[in-house]
């Protein structure tokens, strides 16, 4: 274990023990939180005994996979298309920097007008959250393909489709990642508020549910559940991130 | 990307509002009046609603929590992130936890937030500064790792002092980026202010929206969704002002 990845657990485990600590104490009353023992209890239990639980998980772990996938594929191909075309991109590029500003939940009711209550609702939502991240990713990985890359490719006579697949895709790889990234956690933030929201199923409308019975414990299990979950699929992809841009730089 | 003659920005803003226009248009056509609200009309309800007296209230209520929330988020994630980014070992040990932190759905920790500061004011305002805290600490992190470090050798060949340091070659060359993110800190406050006020509030323009999606007012819903859309992308022109008059003035 290195050093770092040593101060950052004990860094966590601190932060967790000083709240089991406030909790037993009583510096933080019972119904505001349960210690994090009980949390973790509160999530086994749920997981082994309550019946809701795993069609609840699928479902919002399918929707999640869905809403990334509608995110990075079309992300992917809109700023293939975008790039192309330069004009098109100048008029464009007002909305690609103001879109993170604007709140996107306010156009739900008006997604479930038009799909309904149900997981096609969710799924856009969170593609409507992730694809701007991956459109702009596109345009600039592309943008930063160094110039000479593609003469050589020219030089050496490969056809257009072998130096994109070769030459291009390689080498716009590392930008690629950190929009594939960010298209996760905004799809992963897009449906779980959805289901929040408005929602017929999934850990979200859950968490709600328990939050309407005043069930803490429930509630706590579920807000441990999605804080894990998210933050191993965040250490992963930056693991993944940090790993390409390691090979790509390395000179 | 490439600077465009001024002339040519404006037919770009004004190719993009028709196109949006147009566009909205179209899908009132296939949608109808049950999902989407014509543009002429939202405008004209927009007005309508503007001329209210208990408009203006829950505009200023958000107002009020928004400055708020802004302050603490802006300050708070600036001087953390400085504080962060000035050291490699801290950066090293908490950049993996604060990504983490950010990248989580905030809205699941919504009844954690009001079992704490219950419904009012303070729950708005903690939950807008949770939102925009997190990027503008990444990104003030972000801006003083990159700052080359043959700067800082040539400041110390040169023998600044200390003052001159900061004020001559490490703000210019982190400013752009810490520009960038109190940008998007300010926009995602906004969010977080506007979440806030859908579940934890009787005030705010929040507030109205959940009100009209619960009895299904699509005028409303379409009017408020406008406004919030042209305040935020207003204010995001803006801070692209003030970002490329850093960034020109820095090289």
């Amino acid at each position: 274990m290195t050093i770092p990845v040593f101060w950052r657990l004990a860094i966590v485990a601190g932060a967790v023990l000083a709240i089991e600590l406030a909790c037993r104490t009583g510096i933080i009353d019972r119904v505001t939180m349960v210690p994090p023992s009980q949390m973790a209890v509160a999530l086994v239990r749920m997981a082994v005994g309550a019946p809701w639980f795993w069609p609840d998980a699928l479902s919002t772990f399918q929707n999640i996979v869905a809403a990334t996938a509608m995110s990075i594929v079309p992300g992917f191909l809109i700023g293939l298309i975008v790039h192309a075309m330069p004009r098109l991109r100048a008029v464009l590029n007002p909305v690609f920097l103001s879109y993170y500003s604007v709140p996107t939940f306010v156009f739900y009711p008006l997604l479930i007008v038009v799909f309904g209550i149900n997981s096609v609702s969710l799924i856009v939502m969170g593609a409507m959250f992730g694809i701007v991240a991956m459109v702009s990713a596109t345009l600039a990985s592309i943008d930063r393909i160094p110039r000479v890359y593609v003469k050589v490719a020219r030089v050496t006579g490969l056809s257009p489709w072998q130096t994109a697949v070769q030459i291009q895709l390689p080498a716009a790889t590392p930008h690629l990642i950190t929009g594939i990234k960010l298209a996760v956690t905004y799809s992963v933030i897009g449906v779980i508020a959805g289901e929040f929201i408005i929602a017929t199923s999934g850990l979200g409308r859950r968490l709600k549910l328990a939050y309407n019975d005043f069930d803490t414990a429930t509630m706590y299990g579920l807000i441990l559940l999605i804080f894990i979950a998210v933050a191993i699929v965040n250490i992963m992809l930056q693991h993944w991130e940090s790993r390409v841009h390691r090979r790509w730089y390395r000179t | 990307m490439k600077e465009h003659p001024p002339h040519q920005a404006w037919t770009d803003y004004a190719i993009l509002v028709s196109a949006t226009i147009l566009l909205w248009q179209v899908a009132w056509y296939f949608a109808g009046s049950e999902a989407i609200t014509p543009p002429l009309e939202t405008v004209r309800r927009l007005g309508v609603l503007m001329g209210e007296a208990r408009f203006w209230g829950h505009a200023t209520a958000t107002a009020v929590a928004f400055f708020y929330a802004c302050i603490l988020a802006l300050a708070g994630g600036l001087v953390l992130g400085i504080a962060i980014g000035a050291s490699r070992t801290a950066h090293e040990i908490l950049m993996p936890i604060l990504s983490t932190l950010y990248s989580i759905p905030k809205i699941m920790l919504y009844p954690v937030i009001l079992l704490v500061f219950g419904l009012g004011l303070s729950a708005k305002v903690a939950f807008g500064a949770m939102h925009g805290f997190f990027p503008v600490a990444l990104f003030a992190i972000g801006a003083i790792r990159n700052i080359p470090p043959v700067l800082l050798r040539t400041a110390r060949v040169m023998r600044l002092s200390w003052l001159d340091l900061v004020r001559g070659v490490l703000l210019p060359a982190a400013l752009p980026e810490i520009v960038t993110g109190l940008r998007i800190g300010f926009a995602t406050t906004l969010l977080g202010t506007l979440m806030g006020e859908l579940f934890a509030s009787s005030e705010g323009i929040g507030f109205m929206l959940i009100r009209a999606m619960d009895i299904h007012n699509v005028p409303d819903i379409m009017a408020l969704t406008l406004l919030l859309f042209v305040v935020a992308t207003v204010a995001n022109i803006l801070f692209l002002g003030v970002e490329n008059r850093v960034r020109s003035h820095g090289t």
